[in-house]
């Protein structure tokens, strides 16, 4: 052995012990540093303030194991990849990021610091350090259907919905089913208003399907609009992502709501631990991930506790807001008696069930 | 369906009504040869300064006094940097827009839970009672009556007063305007002002009553739209008005078509309101003559005085 190899050999295994030495310190003392990319304001409701929920319910409950920091109305696309990016080499250990159209971003960047765990919400593409996870939203959708079968008189509800994708498509047909469960009369009014978010537009089509007869209306989109429309035209209304009560105070009849706070606090304990692995995740009312505003005083107590009887079946497995029979909107039976829908059936979905009125825009 | 038709008339006022308040603005800024592309930035602040003034105070009329100091205070930022310093009018409009939406982010983020109470219409004595009429004319919410008397006293002042005229002649040639005697600047910026002031009118409109909340963005790019009715309207103010309650009126109808089941796409029918107010718009006013008279020909060039 030359002098300089020895040399070498020497300065490794400083080197080695060293690194040793600072990963052992980095994990016994350091917190957790936990990056949050935002797509939208935080705002006082809606999509990004159930992920920030998330987020504080996390550092509540790992306290000083985590650090976090979260970065507001990020644009999807170029700008996203420069700020996940930013994160990752800033040494955040993980990263969540919170809107579809982050998932290439989101896979671009991991392939770049491997040693960083990902975890993109509501995408498909996973990667060996790239998570993925989604709420089944229409759990609660088809309670809050429930709820809203009973109240109608009209027996006609109005749905405000943003684009014609498979998750939008999952709402309305699971809050149809939910409301035809109870009161098979009810019809279910869309109106596409072709915006996530235009506070103005929204209202304008909840009014005009309160004109059109509706007593219930709902929302697949990102303000509070709607609830308010409903409340100043004394109809009751629906929330969705947050409870909106607040802005509905008398005819705010409950919400589907979001919650993340189980789920990041399980993915960062995971990566404390070393025990995080790459996987789906599709949590429903069972995994507290969904959940439903609590009910109106005006809503009957036979119909809350019918609606703690489905919530307890769903959770349990014995009922599926999608199993058969269901009819299509044509009145041909698209899920026979005695099957359930795959979850691979539901994220491609791209039909109306029966009682939802009007045609599906292509 | 007289219902149906007075419920689609009524919400097409509503939703005419942010336009007509900004459009009407800038076309007076226009009129003076400054084109402002800052509209969107300015209704912004006034809605967010004029939703912070009514929750702070409890007074809905403050908070409409506000965003129209609001939006003329941002109106008066742009008029320093182009008619005082003469900066190019396309860049400083822009980026009058973008420091709008960031600061009124900035200054609504303690106002996103805020909610504010319904503004009541004024129901005019014994004319309210008129069946239909009474219901579409006689008994709206204040600010719809403020958006006409605004859109009466800008014909009147335009085409039968002597400021009236001289604004245009501003806007028509400077260099005459001032070898009259005018001071040019001075009329420009109040010009300019007086956009802005009825951009922050604007956007006060969304955030008090038409959707009475704060959240950021909220204008979703009325702002633009006003912008393309003045030129649209080839800068005459009865063809606003048309063009505004088109958009708003095209916007509700193709709502209720929908809400009907009626088989046409929705992606077509939400680009119907910007088709039809382009193609009536044009169509109205298609002869080159008028459109020549109409604009103001020294339009987004800077004046100054020395040059």
């Amino acid at each position: 052995m030359s002098k300089l190899s020895v040399r070498k050999t020497v300065s490794m295994w400083a080197a080695a012990v060293l690194g040793f030495a600072v990963s052992f310190s980095a994990f016994a003392a350091d917190p957790l540093k936990v990056g949050f990319v935002y797509v939208s304001p935080i705002g006082d409701a809606g999509w990004t303030y159930q992920h920030d929920q998330g987020r504080k319910a996390m550092e509540g409950a790992l306290g000083d194991k985590v650090e976090t920091k979260f970065i507001e109305s990020v644009p999807e696309g170029g700008e996203a990849e420069r700020v996940i990016r930013q994160f990752a080499s800033d040494g955040y250990d993980l990263v969540f990021t919170t809107s579809f159209g982050y998932m290439n971003p989101t896979i671009k960047v991991a392939k770049q610091f491997p040693d960083v765990v990902f975890e993109h919400a509501t995408g498909y593409k996973t990667a060996g350090n790239v998570g993925n996870y989604v709420a089944r939203f229409y759990e609660a959708r088809y309670l809050t259907g429930v709820v809203a079968g009973h109240m109608t008189e009209s027996n006609t509800a109005g749905y405000v919905a943003a684009f014609p994708i498979p998750e939008v498509l999952r709402g309305i047909n699971a809050f149809t089913l939910g409301m035809r469960s109870v009161n098979p009369d009810a019809q279910v009014k869309v109106i596409w208003v072709n915006s996530w978010f235009d506070p103005g537009r929204e209202r304008e089509a909840a009014d005009v399907l309160i004109s059109q007869g509706a007593d219930v209306v709902t929302h697949h989109t990102d303000s509070t609009a709607a609830v308010q429309a409903a409340e100043d035209a004394g109809v009751w209304s629906v929330g969705y992502h947050s409870d909106m009560s607040k802005y509905g105070p008398e005819r705010h009849l409950t919400a589907a709501t979001h919650h993340w706070g189980g789920y990041y606090t399980k993915t960062a304990r995971e990566v404390i631990n070393g025990a995080w692995e790459s996987t789906r995740v599709w949590g429903g009312l069972a995994e507290g991930m969904v959940s439903i505003a609590p009910l109106n005083d005006e809503v009957p107590a036979d119909v809350a506790k019918q609606v703690e009887g489905v919530t307890a079946a769903i959770k349990d497995g014995g009922f599926h807001p999608f199993q058969g029979p269901i009819k299509d909107q044509g009145g041909e039976v698209a899920v026979p008696e005695g099957k359930t829908m795959t979850d691979e059936e539901l994220s491609t979905m791209e039909w109306y069930v029966e009682g939802v009125l009007g045609k599906l825009p292509k | 369906m007289t219902e149906t038709i007075v419920g689609i008339l009524l919400a097409t006022l509503g939703a005419g009504t942010p336009l007509v308040f900004a459009t009407l603005g800038e076309l007076i800024t226009e009129k003076s040869g400054v084109l402002n592309l800052g509209v969107e930035g300015m209704m912004l602040i006034g809605a967010v300064c004029g939703f912070a003034a009514a929750a702070e105070s409890g007074s809905l009329w403050f908070g409409v006094v506000i965003s129209m100091f609001a939006g003329g205070g941002m109106a008066l930022l742009f008029g320093i940097l182009t008619l005082t310093f003469q900066a190019n009018q396309v860049a400083a409009g822009l980026a009058l827009t973008i420091f709008g939406i960031g600061t009124s982010a900035y200054i609504g983020l303690d106002y996103t839970s805020v909610t504010l109470p319904n503004i009541d219409p004024i129901q005019l004595p014994f004319l309210s009672d008129i069946p239909v009429i009474g219901r579409l004319l006689f008994s709206l919410d204040p600010l719809i009556y403020l958006s006409f008397a605004m859109f009466g006293a800008i014909s009147w002042f335009l085409y039968r007063t002597k400021g009236g005229l001289v604004l245009r002649a501003v806007g028509e040639s400077p260099e005459s305007a001032v070898s009259l005697g005018h001071h040019v600047i001075a009329i420009r910026y109040l010009a300019v002002w007086f956009g802005g002031a009825m951009a922050g009118l604007g956007g006060a409109y969304l955030a008090l009553v038409y959707t009475p909340l704060w959240v950021e963005e909220m204008t979703a790019g009325r702002g633009w739209i006003a912008l393309a009715l003045v030129v649209f309207s080839t800068w005459r103010p009865s063809r606003v008005m048309v063009g505004a309650y088109l958009f708003g009126g095209v916007t509700i109808v193709q709502f209720h078509i929908q809400g009907f089941g009626v088989d046409i796409p929705s992606q077509l029918l939400s680009t119907l309101p910007y088709l039809a107010t382009i193609l009536v718009l044009v169509l109205i006013s298609r002869d080159i003559h008028t459109i020549r008279l109409n604009a103001p020909a020294s339009l987004g060039k800077p004046y100054h005085p020395d040059l």
